[in-house]
């Protein structure tokens, strides 16, 4: 260690969100000249804590330490005053304004009486895309970048601020291979250069590719800081999910049956491209991939949400029409959104109606909905899914994410599908209900119902599936059979680096 | 503009496909003026002109100041009865008095800045959507404005002769309204354009996320495009006072509607980010324009709105539909870059 502080540091941090813990007595500390790796699960509590150093939340208990002296940042713009730089997973651009307006807000140059120098803005931002060897147009609006290209407008924007910690939230989820080596060269620069940074990535081999130091959360909980140098991937897996997986996911053995969906050559251009694959009853199959490589698209176009351009979708012996929910489930799907609260629930209404919500027909008692059949559905549900709550007339809001998604399930099961299609089942929920949200999806398929299962956990992908299929940037890369899939194997897909001929 | 490099064509391109909306109405309203001339001549008279400058004039200034709102992904309903309020309370203020027309101008605008204030500190601070918050105050000072008036008016009579000038006179055969409403533009304009904190009225309704994170003062600027909004209707106001001179209290009743038309027929987007405050000023003068045509073809007059409505739809759907051409366009070009 040197005998200067750390640039910037949190000191046993919580920070929770109503119920949930986000945070709990976590530390971190960031050296000048150091790239620091964070990892952890989805849900570890990454996001929150790179909000928290960024001035976007302020944390209930336990200090940020800028140069070793406490401070408090009363939103992002102090963070950014004090050199902090944040790279959002999702960029976060101004669409209607050009490329160098989004790097120089707020600091534009300026001439006299205060005006903005635009040739100045112009020839800042053109040095700074030179420096970064791009070709990007100054002047362009944002609006139609690519997203490697916004994540280069957010690079340079943070160059451009001489930040001294800059933090990539997953900057490399959505770039190819030259793209990535671009971004770790910027990133040795800048460590060269004496700045403290923060990296944040699945891909455990990027880690040991360009940090020194990793520091672990699990479940909000600081677990460990330790060099890199040393450790194996196989170690950092075991402090990042710290259980054995097989008491995690409880995999029941099924009987396969028939193919019920049946998907060929699905195709929504520009999102994903030649989409074939079938899935059986009792099955669980997987469809892994990184994010925004068009699984959740391909399981709106499946469900008739978005249009699709070319190809087919096949529910038993039926031939959907695309563009049509109502046809999806009348002919048997179900969908489980990625986004509990804005796209599965209603948060505002009641267990019992959110149940209802699917089948408001079969409730009606003559022309209205009957309250009394509406409530022995959904305290029969609740029952079945062991749901925990305290009224049936409770708002959905009160619940934990896990219950919340036991009353999506509910909700959706009620429609009695022959295919279930759930995106991202476990996203932040706590890990005592995530095993049963895991065990219910395996009696469910044990009952005969297929299941596919977006998700972008890979222990969860890895310990549920039968099946596994892979996706990069809109295609099907690989089909692996469970007793093949490892996390060198889905990844490898999931990254492009091996192109199989999907079956 | 000095340096020719090949960036500037790149710049000019851009500059121009923004311009495009500007340009598209420009020739809108050159085609209509041509063609009502072509039908009868005198419509194009030195008298016709100043009149549709003149009546184009405070609806062109409620404008400017509702793109301010607008452009940060807000609204402002309440300029028509502000500016009811202002023009009656500064009729009564002058009645019968010879006060000096400055103390009059910044009486009305800080009437309009007050109602501004309580638009912006309930949009910005308590975070109630702001349709509502507008409605509301719209017909509260609407209220407000009835009870006071309680049926009488303001006649011409009593409104001092310096008041009325402003409102009909000229200065080098240019009338003063629409003098004023140009310059106020080109300022405000100049302003967005040009300074760092115009900039982020832009940036606020683009992406709000964005704006927050990038440290932008969200509440104050909105806070600020209100404030701005309630002075320009003060301001029309009381230039609506000085061009009629009779004032009832539900002057500029129903105004907010054809303002909102006049800035989205103009090309700011509604859902913010997007747009300028002489696209919006040009929005002003067509629709004005079509008003004069319809009386000179001797179409009902009942018409107006009709027509008023139908180019706010078209204006929405023109902007619909290229939104979904560039999107597609885009979504299949990057996919090409993929594949």
């Amino acid at each position: 260690m040197s005998e200067s502080p750390p640039i910037l540091a949190l000191k046993d941090v919580r920070k929770a969100f109503g119920a949930v813990r986000a945070l709990q007595d976590v530390s971190l500390e960031l050296w000048g000249g150091e790239i620091h790796a964070l990892a952890g699960e989805n849900g570890a509590g990454k996001s929150t804590l790179v909000k928290t150093l960024a001035g976007v939340h302020r944390p209930d208990e336990g200090q940020v330490l800028l140069d070793g002296r406490p401070v408090e940042f009363h939103g992002p713009g102090d963070a950014q005053h004090a050199g902090v730089a944040v790279i959002y997973q999702e960029p976060t651009l101004f669409p209607d304004l050009s490329v160098a307006e989004n790097i120089f807000m707020g600091r534009q140059p300026r001439s006299r009486f205060g005006r903005i120098d635009r040739r100045v803005l112009r020839a800042e931002t053109a040095k700074l895309f030179v420096r970064l060897g791009v070709a990007l147009d100054p002047d362009r609006p944002a609006r139609g970048l690519s997203i490697a290209d916004q994540q280069i407008v957010e690079i340079a924007k943070a160059i451009s601020r001489d930040a001294r910690v800059l933090i990539m939230d997953e900057p490399t989820a959505a770039l190819s291979g030259n793209e990535v080596a671009r971004l770790f060269t910027v990133a040795r620069t800048l460590r060269d250069q004496g700045c403290a940074l923060l990296f944040i990535s699945h891909r455990l081999e990027e880690i040991f590719d360009l940090c020194r130091r990793v520091t672990t959360l699990r479940d909000g909980r600081y677990i460990s800081t330790e060099l890199l140098d040393g450790l194996t991937a196989d170690d950092l897996v075991q402090r990042m999910v710290g259980r054995e997986l097989d008491t995690l996911y409880p995999k029941q053995e099924t009987t396969i049956g028939e193919t019920v969906l049946k998907v060929s050559r699905l195709t929504r251009e520009g999102v994903f491209t030649d989409v074939s694959f079938e899935v059986r009853s009792g099955e669980i199959v997987a469809l892994a991939g990184l994010v925004g490589a068009g699984r959740s698209e391909v399981a709106r176009a499946i469900f008739g949400i978005d249009r699709y351009d070319a190809g087919t979708v096949e529910v038993g012996t039926v031939r959907l029409a695309g563009g049509s929910p109502t046809t999806a489930m009348s002919a048997g799907l179900a969908l489980v959104p990625e986004d509990r609260r804005q796209q599965g629930l209603v948060m505002e209404g009641s267990i019992e109606r959110n149940i209802g919500l699917t089948q408001l027909r079969s409730l009606r008692r003559g022309p209205v909905i009957s309250r009394k059949i509406e409530r022995d559905r959904a305290a029969d549900w609740a029952i079945r899914l062991q749901l925990k709550y305290a009224r049936l007339s409770d708002a959905v809001g009160v619940l934990s994410g896990g219950n919340q998604q036991k009353v999506v399930l509910a909700k959706w099961l009620s429609t009695e599908p022959s295919v279930l299609i759930i995106d991202e089942p476990t996203r932040g929920i706590d890990v005592g209900t995530k095993s049963e949200v895991h065990r219910l999806l395996s009696e469910l398929a044990g009952q005969g119902l297929a299941v596919l299962m977006i998700s972008s956990d890979l222990p969860e992908v890895l310990g549920m599936a039968d099946r596994v299929l892979v996706m990069h940037e809109g295609r099907l890369t690989a089909e692996i059979p469970r007793d093949q899939a490892t996390e060198e194997t889905v990844m490898a897909a999931a990254t492009g680096q091996t192109r199989q001929e999907a079956a | 503009m000095a340096a020719l490099t090949a960036d500037a064509g790149g710049r000019r391109f851009v500059d121009m496909v923004l311009r495009a909306r500007e340009l598209s109405i420009l020739a809108a309203l050159i085609v209509l003026v041509a063609v009502t001339t072509a039908v009868n001549s005198s419509f194009l008279s030195t008298q016709g002109v100043k009149d549709i400058f003149l009546n184009a004039s405070i609806l062109a200034l409620l404008a400017v100041g509702q793109t301010m709102v607008v452009v940060t992904r807000n609204i402002d309903l309440s300029v028509g009865s502000v500016v009811g309020l202002v023009a009656f309370a500064s009729g009564k203020f002058v009645a019968g008095h010879d006060r000096n027309i400055l103390l009059v101008l910044v009486v009305g605008m800080l009437i309009g800045a007050a109602c501004g204030v309580v638009n912006g500190v309930l949009v910005s601070f308590f975070k109630v959507p702001a349709l509502v918050v507008t409605l509301g105050t719209l017909y509260v000072i609407q209220g407000l404005d009835y009870y006071w008036a309680h049926g009488q008016q303001i006649n011409a009579a009593d409104v001092p002769a310096s008041l009325l000038d402003l409102g009909n006179g000229s200065v080098l055969g240019i009338p003063y309204l629409p003098l004023i409403t140009v310059v106020v533009m080109v300022a405000v304009g100049y302003y967005l354009r040009a300074y760092p904190s115009g900039r982020e009225f832009y940036a606020i309704g683009s992406n709000p996320d964005a704006a927050r994170l990038a440290g932008i003062a969200i509440r104050k600027r909105i806070l600020t495009a209100y404030v701005v909004s309630g002075v320009l209707a003060g301001l029309a106001g009381v230039l609506w006072l000085a061009r009629f001179g009779t004032v009832v209290a539900d002057a500029a009743h129903g105004w907010e509607l054809k303002v909102v038309s006049a800035v989205v027929v103009g090309g700011v987007a509604i859902v913010g980010g997007l747009g300028s405050v002489y696209g919006a000023a040009l929005g002003a003068l067509l629709l004005t324009t079509i008003g004069s045509v319809l009386v000179v073809l001797k179409v009902n007059s009942f018409w107006q709105d009709a027509i008023a409505g139908a180019l706010l739809l078209l204006a929405i759907s023109v902007d619909r539909l290229l939104a979904l051409r560039v999107n597609r366009a885009l979504r299949k070009r990057n996919a090409r870059h993929g594949a």
